[in-house]
């Protein structure tokens, strides 16, 4: 008995200290007033006069963000490059899941390695060497001048196309991953009955293995949406100034306006967007469990 | 013979759906199927039997169009089907392991086939429950297969295999998760499929008595070769070998070597200082040729006292009594160890029985009990 509320309670407590008291803060921080003082923000918490304290919370910065368009325009724009890069990354990832499904046994554990390897260095690193093979006078562009397919160079880094591509390399992994594992478990006999039962390849494809690597598609997919959304680091180091990501503009809230409220308002916003794809993505693991036993 | 025994085989002028020639198949470095040729006739009910690894599956694979054999040629209708892919043959396949498409709910398996074939929506549907009826699965349309017993879905695969009504039906152990009384009632039902549709059947199984009951031939496998193709009656009655005979049914064998006493009859010379053992046999044996008498233990009657006019009699010793039933089967030692089992019908019930372990008994069979083979 005692040993199960343990277990219990350990992720709850997780989830408590990890998640629910951050959240609380940031979401009182977002109802706050912006200041000159340290913490940028008042009213603080005060324990002695809580109604005071209470009173002057509102959702003033919530207003301002349907105020200034900027925001709205932000959201939109990283809804549509998360968006869009997911498309993408499925179209490249199925493809390479495919085939690493179809390779023979003892290929398949070096595949798997190959796929996860770049993990093995840090993220930034991987961002900072995209800079260096995107800029004009990056790897790229020299090797297509050299090659003389182009004469003069490409203008990629800084613009939307470097974050897709970004984007498209870093969550590549986690298309490919939930994909694979699906298309691994799948009976190979569930396209010869296919076949037997007049299905041409083609046909076989579209009408099993599409829909048994469903559970696959829509967990890697989400796995890609959900981060993308709120990417940061890949807009500030390989998008223009004309990229607008929310987590961008959710960092030079932060920092270079010192404009905690906002930012934080900026953030929860963010959160209850994320939190539909959060409960469809659940939603699907939880159908994914159930259909497996 | 009558015009209306089912024996296509036997008319030369008859025409096989199925011609396997010289067909031999090898995977990597071992041969599985070597050098088979079969004929199948149409409306026939063939069942193919062995020992587990002994080539049924990979048979049934190459007629479907999953294997290519490695040479010769397999002819459906009197054309070359070697080229030709799986989907383009008018052939379905019921998977050792189902294969049950596990995304869709028992009716869209079952109508999987008819929606690729461009058959109306309203035609599709009554086939459907029309298969569902069949196969009594009337209940369970809705539900996915990881939904329904290990039975329910061989019924499912077995609607789905039937749905299309194709002319060569290949059942890979359609029955073998069927409780007995199910597995009965669905093998007449096969047998009546087979007779309204006039689908021809390639069965596999490893339920002898399932492929008697079901078969019009049986077909007798053993690594990969044909050892006889026949009538059940015929495998059972005239094997033509010592495995076939060992592998259908129970059955005495006992080795020895043939003397010949008359046009088609032998005495065998089965151990020394004993009586030769009388038999007719159609096929001929050379003077001391070793040789095998088969006899079944149904054909021997057991008695106490020694029988006067039986054309072979033996005396030994009850080892032991095996009770089935409707049989029993009685293990009787002879002097030189051998053990012989004789067979005998329970008529009545409650009865007494006449013999108990230790008895001292006689074996009697007639000249035509046993059947006399080479090897
Ligand atoms: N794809 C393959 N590669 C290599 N060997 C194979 C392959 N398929 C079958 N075999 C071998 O061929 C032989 C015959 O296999 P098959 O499946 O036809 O046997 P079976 O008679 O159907 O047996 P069972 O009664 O157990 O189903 C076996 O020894 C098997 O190991
Ligand atoms: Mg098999």
């Amino acid at each position: 008995m005692m040993r199960r509320a343990v277990l219990i309670a350990v992720p709850y407590f997780w989830l408590m200290a990890l998640f629910l008291v951050p959240f609380i803060i940031v979401f009182k921080v977002s109802l706050s007033d912006t200041a000159l003082a340290i913490p940028p923000y008042v009213p603080t918490l005060e324990w002695r006069d809580f109604r005071t304290f209470l009173s002057q919370l509102d959702f003033e910065n919530y207003i301002w963000l349907t105020q200034d368009d900027l925001y709205w325009k932000a959201y939109l724009s990283s809804l549509k490059i998360a968006f869009l890069s997911t498309l993408m990354t499925l179209a490249i990832g199925y493809p390479v899941a495919y085939a690493m499904a179809c390779c023979p046994e003892k290929w398949r554990s070096t595949l798997m390695m190959l796929v996860i390897l770049p993990f093995w260095t840090s993220f930034l690193i991987r961002v900072y060497a995209w800079m260096g093979i995107l800029s004009n006078e990056g790897f790229l562009n020299q090797f297509l001048l050299w090659a003389g397919i182009i004469s003069t160079p490409l203008t990629i880094l800084n613009t939307n196309t470097a974050v897709y591509i970004g984007i498209v390399y870093t969550y590549l992994p986690f298309m490919i991953l939930p994909i694979y594992a699906t298309l691994d478990r799948m009976d190979a006999s569930l396209l010869e009955a296919a076949e037997d039962l007049g299905c041409s390849r083609i046909g076989a494809f579209w009408l099993v293995t599409v829909p048994l690597s469903r559970n696959g598609i829509i967990a890697g997919c989400f796995l890609v949406f959900i981060p993308a959304l709120g990417e940061f680091v890949i807009p500030s180091l390989l998008g223009g100034s004309r990229t607008l990501m929310i987590g961008k503009v959710l960092w030079e809230e932060f920092f270079n306006n010192r404009d905690w409220p906002v930012a934080s308002a900026v953030a929860v916003v963010l959160l209850l967007i994320l939190i539909i794809p959060i409960m469809l993505f659940q939603r699907n693991q939880q159908n994914q469990a159930e259909a497996g036993r | 013979m009558p015009e209306d025994v089912f024996a296509p085989w036997d008319d030369p002028e008859e025409k096989p759906l199925i011609r396997f020639q010289n067909v031999t198949k090898s995977f990597a470095d071992s041969i599985v199927i070597d050098d088979v040729s079969l004929d199948i006739y149409e409306r026939e009910f063939l069942a193919l039997l062995g020992p587990s690894g002994c080539g049924k599956t990979t048979m049934m694979r190459m007629l479907a169009g999953f294997e290519t054999p490695t040479s010769g040629r397999i002819e459906l209708s009197g054309k070359n089907i070697v080229p030709l892919p799986a989907n383009k043959r008018a052939v379905n396949m019921m998977f050792q392991s189902y294969a049950l498409f596990p995304h869709l709910t028992v009716w869209d398996n079952i109508a999987f086939g008819l929606k690729r074939s461009k058959m109306p929506k309203d035609k599709i549907a009554a086939r459907v429950e029309e298969m569902l009826k069949l196969t009594r699965l009337g209940k369970f349309a809705g539900r996915k297969p990881h939904q329904i017993s290990g039975g329910q879905r061989q019924r499912v695969a077995l609607a789905r295999s039937l749905a299309k009504a194709p002319k060569l039906l290949l059942l890979d152990e359609p029955l073998g998760a069927l409780d007995a009384k199910l597995r009965q009632e669905t093998q007449f039902e096969l047998v009546d499929i087979q007779e309204t549709t006039g689908t021809t059947f390639v069965i596999v199984t490893h339920d002898q008595e399932e492929a008697m009951t079901v078969a019009s031939r049986i077909a007798v496998m053993d690594e990969g070769k044909l050892i006889q193709v026949d009538t059940p009656d015929r495998i059972y009655e005239s094997p033509n070998s010592v495995y076939v005979a060992d592998f259908i049914g129970d059955v005495n064998i006992i080795e020895g070597r043939a003397r010949k006493q008359g046009a088609d009859l032998y005495g065998i010379d089965w151990a020394d200082g004993q009586r030769l053992l009388a038999v007719t046999s159609e096929r001929a044996f050379t003077e001391g040729q070793p040789c095998h008498l088969a006899i079944r233990p149904e054909k021997i009657t057991i008695s106490a006292d020694k029988p006067v006019h039986a054309d072979n009699a033996v005396q030994g010793k009850i080892l032991d009594i095996a009770y089935l039933g409707n049989l029993s089967t009685y293990h009787v030692e002879l002097p030189g160890g051998m053990i012989i089992k004789a067979q005998t019908a329970n008529t009545r019930r409650m009865s007494p029985r006449s013999f108990t372990w230790e008895d001292a008994v006689w074996l009697s069979w007639t000249v035509t009990a046993g059947i006399l083979l080479a090897e």
